[in-house]
């Protein structure tokens, strides 16, 4: 019934970490290359989703569309909320990847005669994506912790089944709980070993960087 | 469709925000204490001492606040321990922090170069006082800008707390919410509590930052 | 027709209170190989990016074949393909191999055939002698390897001229010869070049005009023979005479 349950984690967990993909390059996107208004446009967007805690949110996402009468499900709304959430620490991750990488990478793409719009998806996201990775996968550790938030809209995953187990059978608490606990120090473990093994694939020679800080997703 | 929040709510809410800080400063403190250990046990101590700390450091940055906070909540108890809900609170927030803490301290402890504990012991001092009056001094104030990340980040955690009926901002909110069936209105408003908070939190910090800063010990860039 | 290639006139480019460029005019015809010379600081990299608008000169216009590339209205990623440029630092792409790096300008700018971009690619390797290095990595490659691969991506767009800002600046003196060795044999096929460069050797094998810019301006300029035996201005000689002591003048 738990493992049943964590693949609800898991399916949360990779659609709100595409959201904070996309969303999260696109406003790293912005900042580096957007200009004055959207550049601090981008910034006020990933200081606000990185300020306002993800509880909040979730009930904001959740309760907003009814409040203009209409609804939305468990799903969508903690894929909502938590993915804004993760796109705001995504693209402060992709931010300093683009950053790091020369200026002069820009230049020579744009003295083959690239337009900017070209230079950024052919030369430079190739290379800050490689080079987001380990930032990346402290992200995909919090996030995945950060599933289980998703129990305060009512969504059936993990931490929810393990409650329900304990208001059936009240001595197995601590069981269950410990349970959830390890099943998520696998997923986790799990996790950072594919993506070691995708660094380890897509890494380029001469293309790294060094003293990337922890993330710190409690 | 105007917006419906009350006035005469703000006090409440304003309640709530002073529960808030009261618990981050409480974890927050706990966290630096233990975080420091726990990484001095880490760098210096000896197996036996060591791995418990990694294992204890492992297992709280390796899984969910919320289940901690249940493990502790619900699970003790068939123990034979129960805690109250407000400690059970602190509780989980406190040794949740304290293993990220550590992380970074282990970080600035290592990133001291190796050159200062050597002059520190050929001047003739303990572990403990080159560790004391070298090596610490030093990384305190290198791990600053984590650390502050770190307290920001657990402004926004501690609103778990909530879910064992501790009144902080969220708690505040989600009585009045339910009581007056008028959820998003109350939460906008509390969103723009946490956004203050955490903004008002982030320029003290700066200010700290400035205070304590060495010429030449360069706090390595940071970019959480 | 009897149009110059490239026409630069009056261009003038200030950073902040500095004035770099101060009115600077010249022409090239098909096949030249001009070479600039002059102190550290004359502004002649900043000349050379605002021949192709890397960048952009507060006053003046340039003309590419009559059409002007510095009109708001043109197309300047079309020009910019046509007009190669060979960086100091090389700035090869850092994610890409030799091959690639030769190849994502025709696939991506003109929309070559991937395959045709390849054989193409790999064309222009040979002829910088880099045809065994197609798979190696930027950092795999020493520095006299990268430029002569940053020329190889120039080259496979058909530019109609090349620029080259301190080809050589950034090598290991060893490594130097082997990036002039390709682009005097360039020069020899009839490509139409534009070097910043201090390497007098290169400039008199090669060079039609050698152009000597002090403060944003050209002092003077004219063809090696003269420049070097009989320059009109005493800091023309005297500046040739420093780096022909500091360069060397012999053909590397």
């Amino acid at each position: 019934m738990l493992l049943k349950a964590a693949l609800l984690n898991v399916e949360l967990l990779l659609s709100l970490l595409a959201v904070g993909f996309v969303v999260g390059t696109i406003v790293a996107v912005l900042q580096v290359y957007g200009g004055r208004v959207l550049g601090v446009l981008a910034f006020v967007f990933e200081w606000v989703f990185r300020s306002i805690p993800p509880l909040v949110l979730l009930f904001l996402v959740y309760f907003g569309p009814e409040r203009f009468g209409l609804s939305i499900s468990r799903f969508l709304s903690a894929t909502i909320a938590l993915g804004l959430c993760s796109s705001g620490y995504q693209s402060q991750i992709f931010r300093g990847a683009i950053q790091s990488i020369s200026s002069g990478q820009m230049m020579a793409a744009r003295a083959l005669g690239m337009s900017r719009t070209r230079a950024i998806a052919s030369v430079i996201l190739p290379q800050a994506l490689r080079l987001s990775i380990p930032g990346w996968s402290n992200e995909f550790s919090g996030v995945m912790k950060d599933t289980t938030l998703a129990y305060v809209v009512g969504y059936n995953e993990l931490l929810r089944s393990a409650r329900a187990i304990m208001d059936r059978h009240y001595d197995a608490a601590m069981l269950s709980f410990l349970t959830v606990a390890i099943i998520f120090l696998v997923l986790t473990y799990t996790g950072n070993r594919a993506l070691g093994w995708l660094e380890e694939r897509t890494r380029i020679p001469g293309l790294q960087v060094a003293g990337w800080s922890e993330e710190g997703h409690s | 469709m105007s917006f419906l929040f009350k006035w005469e709510w703000l006090p409440k809410m304003a309640s709530g925000l002073v529960v808030t800080v009261e618990v981050t400063a409480t974890c927050i403190a706990i966290g630096i204490v233990l975080g420091v250990l726990l990484a001095l046990g880490r760098v210096y101590g000896r197996r036996p001492i060591s791995l418990p700390c990694s294992l204890f450091i492992q297992f709280f940055r390796g899984t969910p606040l919320l289940v901690q906070l249940f493990i502790i909540y619900y699970g003790l108890p068939n123990w034979g321990i129960r805690l109250p809900a407000f400690v059970s609170g602190i509780l989980a927030l406190g040794l949740n922090t304290a293993a990220y803490q550590a992380e970074y301290f282990r970080g600035a402890i290592q990133s001291v170069k190796k050159g200062q504990m050597l002059a520190a012991r050929s001047l003739g001092m303990s572990l403990t006082q080159s560790i004391r009056f070298v090596i610490l001094p030093q990384a305190l104030r290198l791990v600053i800008p984590a650390w502050s990340n770190e307290l920001i980040l657990m402004l926004k955690s501690s609103s778990i707390i909530y879910l064992v009926t501790i009144y902080d901002i969220m708690g505040v909110s989600q009585k009045i919410a339910a009581r007056h069936f008028n959820y998003f209105d109350v939460y906008v408003v509390a969103a723009l509590f946490y956004l203050a908070l955490v903004l008002i939190v982030s320029l003290l910090l700066r200010l700290l930052e400035h205070r304590v800063q060495i010429p030449g010990l360069g706090v390595h860039a940071d970019r959480r | 027709m009897n149009m110059p290639l490239l026409k630069v006139e009056d261009i003038h480019k200030r950073y902040g209170n500095e004035e770099v460029l101060r009115g600077v005019s010249f022409e090239v015809n098909r096949g030249e190989t001009k070479v600039f010379i002059g102190p550290s600081g004359t502004g002649k990299s900043t000349l050379l990016r605002c021949v192709n608008q890397l960048t952009p000169p507060d006053k003046g216009q340039v003309f590419l074949e009559g059409t002007e590339v510095t009109h708001h209205k043109s197309d300047i990623n079309r020009l910019r393909a046509s007009i190669g440029f060979v960086f100091q630092d090389f700035n090869l792409f850092a994610h890409l191999t030799a091959m690639q790096n030769v190849s994502i300008g025709p696939t991506k700018v003109t929309r070559m055939h991937k395959e045709q971009a390849q054989a193409r690619a790999l064309a222009e390797l040979e002829r910088v002698g880099l045809g065994d290095k197609a798979n190696a990595y930027p950092a795999q490659l020493s520095g006299g390897q990268q430029q002569r691969v940053s020329i190889a991506r120039a080259l496979a767009m058909d530019p109609k001229l090349i620029l080259f800002d301190e080809p050589t600046s950034a090598l290991d003196p060893e490594l130097i010869g082997e990036v002039l060795e390709v682009m005097i044999e360039l020069a020899r096929e009839g490509m139409t070049m534009l070097c910043v460069t201090h390497e007098m050797g290169f400039a008199r094998s090669v060079a039609n005009e050698i152009i000597f810019m002090e403060h944003g301006v050209i002092v003077e300029q004219g063809p090696p023979q003269q420049m070097f035996t009989n320059p009109k201005h005493q800091r023309t000689g005297e500046f040739l005479r420093k780096i022909s002591e500091l360069y060397g003048e012999t053909e590397r």
